[in-house]
């Protein structure tokens, strides 16, 4: 690289921004030596500071996914059955949000999309902008916004550090979200050492639309205006993408400008604004919104897609902040900001729209002839760049890797090593995983989330599943959405870990009662040049892939985000899965809650006999360790496929999965709703493991509680029995307000559900309450 | 349209509002826009739930001075028919058709729950034996602390003001307070959400008899058939 070069294009007005492109000056903007000569070879020229910025961001990992693109390739983006419900109308990859069939002419717009680093070191603002962009990615596809939900993942509770981070966190999503008035379902929550620094926000919107009103992000037409609509730009976030595509240091908090500030109503404005736009017929040619890298990344996709040049002028450009020069226009990332391109000569009727909602709508520049995207600013051009090479040529990557020591480890793992547990500790065991923040009740953060507004909250936070209905969209049907990653078995088995990730999802929405449509997905990993780390980046994405293709679900979009470490720690691998479901029927939502006394419960999928991975590991022994639990896709199908059928039939009168924490916590949890009930349950043998830590709080997959009505309970064990799906009748529901259990003819268990049900709801308000 | 729904910029439960009207109860209705005039045809507003003007200042405190307000207040002067609800309330507070303010829940957090308020033996359309005793109706606020002065507060209760009571207080206000309406009868302010308790998918149904109450006298002079009245 020859320092000495200048750039062909004249100085920039800004006298600070002519500065010498030296090595060190690159390597700042995040981009290696050899990338850096590939953006030479681009330009045949050396780019100035405005430049060098718009690659820095474009290039970034979170823009241009480079460690990654490789191996998303591997998720299958459409469906193989072509005759199914949940037809793929956009896919992964083409648009802001992918967008799936759902029937009667409606298509459902969804996405995940992560806000780690930001929250790590401003959890309010970083957790309630994180909502604000997925927001804008769902109604820039035309869709009215109809759900949120969250996958959040803290160290310990213990810590004021992680309370103070939890409760900025949840008030900034809740804060957020209830002002735009779109119902929050839920999603998960994990508390792990490994996410202690580096906080997982995770953030899902699902919004609803007409098949013909699905609007793109491609600015085509030479000659028709290009719009900003939203409020000014300030120097807020700038180099946000780059910051999030770095390690988190102790020095991070020196960040914070690169943190943006949200505001709430300003987005509910943009959000009526522009769907009352996009209603004018034929007058919006592409969207897109502003989201990380600002207007740099809006106008070369949109221009990119359109196969156009574009060119803007930054002093049309709404600015709130005075002497801002063109690489901090540019490279802002000022919440709450759309691009908007219309048909040439109907520019009033943008304007009208914007004025009514108290919003600007600048004319900013134009689609042009050719690939280039040109930016001015004070009658000079500071940037002049060929607007494919952001978008499509950046350096991809395969790393090395390297199966970690720990992964080996944990197969040669043997559960003689665990000492048994003695009958009279199985009640303070089931009382220490209730009381894991993991495990126990979430009311704490999802009664603050405003889950009722739009009147179609149908089943509430704390089910398997949540689920609305669509009435918004004058159809009576329902849409069931779940999230899930156990980060446990992420990292003892990255391929199994997802895979169980993907079928735990799924068995939720089947536990709903829903049909599964779709996934998308938010690959959370850590430095993916550390050979370690890209092994289970790559062996998770293995697993997810596999999953997909098995059951037909294709991934229509998500987000990656790695360098998600802090200090000497990584995080576990955690590829949050969210995934959609659709319930046709009122009568087929179900909840996983039992109704009344004398209900029959059956245990689907045979007695657990694993223990590896599991929270009982965790709370009796502080140990993440062991073999992961098999995967059987073909009888994760099996139980799944029974679970709809009779859940049609009108059979089934609620259902749960034993996830963490096993039979007895899942048992305890389908009493929570009423605590007055109690449980009479019998097993006769311990199962296969022999041991009675395993079968009562192992967490071996594909197993499912049912209660049933009595007079039922016989059919459906010989139809259970006729699809080769193993069950047993564990017993019954009772009035008796206590969990009963023997084991082998022992009582095991004779315990007030009133006292659990304290232990499970206080666990989390007790440890926010009280610092 | 019989029944005005008033948008606010950042107003969220107008659709809610529309839907539980027009297409549940099958009366008449309308969003109209808070730069807009109430139609001469307006027989009962409900001003709806959400955060207008993004609750900047204090909740209410912006939209009291919108365009549309100097209708709402002639048509509450006049006698017409007013509901507030959750924000809405706030809005009638800050307006001054309704007695009080609401301030910030005494937990310090937003409350999304569903709520058991007590119904008070108020008029002749809200009163335990018309509508129930005992109701489950969601709440999701952050700001529902009502507040009164000592003086105003004893008038309110001894005019039999107060519509509804909580039963659990979840944001510490005075007297448990959940609803009142005005001296006259004619404006109704309330932060628990009937609107999202008409559906058989919502927690409960407990919305439809506090929609009618509010609506009976619209409709008892009404040319159109209502059949869930």
């Amino acid at each position: 690289m020859n320092e000495n070069t200048i750039s062909t294009l004249p100085p920039n007005p800004d006298p600070c921004l002519n500065v010498k492109i030296s090595p060190e000056l690159v390597a700042q903007h995040g981009l290696l030596p050899e990338e850096y000569d590939q953006v030479l070879k681009i330009l045949g020229r050396t780019p100035n500071l405005t430049e060098l910025g718009i690659f820095s961001v474009m290039w970034s990992e979170h823009c241009a996914y480079k460690n990654t693109r490789k191996l998303l390739r591997l998720f299958p983006t459409e469906k193989k059955d072509k005759d199914s419900i949940g037809q793929v109308l956009v896919k992964a990859g083409e648009e802001n949000a992918g967008v799936i069939d759902v029937g009667e002419g409606w298509g459902v717009a969804f996405k995940i999309e992560s806000h780690n680093h930001p929250s790590a070191i401003e959890p309010f603002e970083g957790a309630a902008t994180g909502v604000g962009g997925i927001v804008r990615d769902i109604f820039t596809m035309g869709a009215r916004p109809i759900l949120l939900t969250n996958s959040l993942r803290f160290g310990s509770l213990e810590s004021d550090h992680v309370k103070r981070l939890f409760r900025g966190v949840v008030h900034g999503i809740s804060n957020y979200g209830n002002c735009l008035g779109i119902p929050n379902m839920g999603g998960d929550v994990y508390f792990d050492d490994c996410y202690e620094g580096n906080p997982l926000v995770n953030a899902l919107c699902a919004g609803i639309l007409k098949h013909e009103d699905i609007q793109r992000g491609a600015a085509t037409g030479v000659g028709n205006p290009v719009f900003y609509v939203g409020p000014g730009t300030g120097r807020d976030g700038l180099g946000g993408a780059s910051f999030a595509s770095r390690e988190l240091t102790e020095e991070s908090t020196a960040d914070r400008p690169a943190v943006q500030k949200g505001d709430p109503f300003m987005e509910k404005l943009l959000l009526e604004a522009c769907l009352e736009m996009m209603a004018i017929p034929d007058l919006v040619v592409g969207i897109q919104d502003m989201g990380a890298a600002g207007l740099t990344c809006s106008t070369c996709e949109t221009a990119s897609r359109g196969n156009s040049g574009i060119e803007i002028d930054l002093d049309l450009v709404p600015q709130r902040e005075t002497g801002m020069n063109s690489y901090e226009i540019m490279l802002s990332e000022s919440q709450e900001r759309m691009l908007v391109i219309v048909k040439k000569g109907r520019e009033q009727e943008i304007k009208e729209v914007f004025e009514k909602w108290d919003l600007y709508a600048a004319h900013i520049g134009e689609v042009k002839e050719g690939d280039r995207m040109v930016v001015r600013h004070k009658g000079v051009v500071v940037a002049d760049l060929p607007a494919k090479s952001l978008t499509d040529e950046s350096p991809v990557y395969e790393q090395p890797a390297t199966e970690p020591a720990h992964i080996v480890d944990a197969k040669k793992w043997n559960l003689n090593a665990v000492p048994e547990l003695p009958e009279k500790s199985v009640e303070s065991s089931l009382e220490k995983l209730l009381a894991h923040p993991t495990i126990a009740s979430k009311r704490w953060v999802w009664q603050q989330y405003d889950h009722m507004v739009m009147s179609g909250c149908t089943v509430e936070p704390g089910s398997d599943a949540g689920v609305v209905h669509l009435s918004i969209a004058g159809i009576d049907k329902r849409l069931a959405i779940s999230n899930d990653c156990n980060n446990r078995f992420c990292y003892l088995d990255p391929y199994r870990g997802a895979q169980i990730a993907f079928a735990e999802c799924m068995r939720n929405l089947a536990c709903s009662g829903a049909r599964a449509l779709a996934v998308t997905d938010n690959l959370n990993f850590a430095n993916p040049n550390k050979p370690e780390a890209y092994h289970m980046l790559k062996e998770c994405v293995k697993g997810l892939a596999d999953s997909c293709s098995f059951f037909d679900v294709p991934v229509v979009g998500g987000n990656v985000s790695l360098y998600n470490e802090h200090g000497d720690g990584a995080i576990d691998p955690t590829p949050v899965i969210s995934m959609v479901g659709l319930i046709e029927k009122a009568e087929r939502v179900t909840r996983s809650f039992f109704k009344e006394a004398d209900e029959s419960i059956i245990l689907l999928g045979g007695l657990p006999y694993e223990l590896g991975g599991s929270y009982f590991l965790q709370t009796e022994y502080g140990k993440k360790e062991g073999t992961c639990p098999n995967v059987d896709l073909n009888e994760e199908k099996k139980i799944q496929d029974f679970l709809i059928k009779t859940i049609d039939s009108g059979n089934i009168n609620a259902a749960h999965d034993l996830a963490e924490g096993g039979l007895l916590v899942a048992t305890a949890e389908m009493l929570f709703e009423k605590p007055d009930l109690g449980v009479d349950l019998t097993l006769d043998s311990l199962g296969d493991s022999n041991r009675l830590d395993a079968l009562l709080f192992g967490e071996s997959q594909g197993r499912v509680l049912v209660s049933v009505s009595k007079d039922k309970k016989e059919d459906i064990l010989t139809a259970a029995m006729q699809d080769g799906l193993p069950a047993v009748l564990l017993g019954n529901t009772t009035n008796t307000g206590q969990f009963k259990l023997l084991v082998e003819g022992n009582e095991i268990l004779d315990s007030p559900v009133n006292k659990l049900h304290k232990i499970w709801s206080e666990a989390i308000p007790q440890k926010m309450n009280h610092n | 349209m019989k029944v005005a729904i008033l948008q606010f910029p950042g107003s969220n439960c107008d659709w809610d509002a529309e839907h539980a009207v027009k297409d549940v109860l099958g009366v008449p209705a309308a969003r109209i826009w808070h730069k807009s005039h109430l139609p001469s045809e307006t027989e009962a507003v409900i001003v709806p739930g959400g955060f207008s003007f993004g609750d900047y200042l204090r909740c209410g405190a912006i939209a009291r001075f919108s365009p549309i307000m100097n209708d709402l207040k002639s048509f509450a002067e006049r006698g017409g028919q007013v509901l507030g609800i959750c924000n809405g309330f706030q809005i009638l507070c800050e307006a001054g058709l309704l007695p009080g303010a609401l301030i910030r829940n005494d937990c310090l957090e937003f409350r999304c729950v569903n709520q058991k308020v007590k119904l008070e033996n108020s008029n002749d359309r809200f009163n335990p034996e018309e509508i129930g005793g005992e109701l489950i109706l969601p709440i999701a606020h952050g700001e529902g602390n009502y507040r009164l002065k000592d003086q105003t507060l004893e008038e309110l209760e001894s005019n039999g003001q107060v519509l509804l009571r909580y039963l659990g207080n979840p944001n510490g206000s005075i007297n448990d307070i959940a609803g009142i309406r005005n001296e006259a009868g004619n404006v109704y302010g309330m932060m628990p959400h009937p609107e999202r308790a008409v559906e058989t998918y919502h927690p409960s149904l407990d919305g439809l008899p506090i929609l009618k109450a509010f609506l009976k006298p619209v409709l008892l002079n009404s040319s159109v058939e209502v059949s869930a009245l």
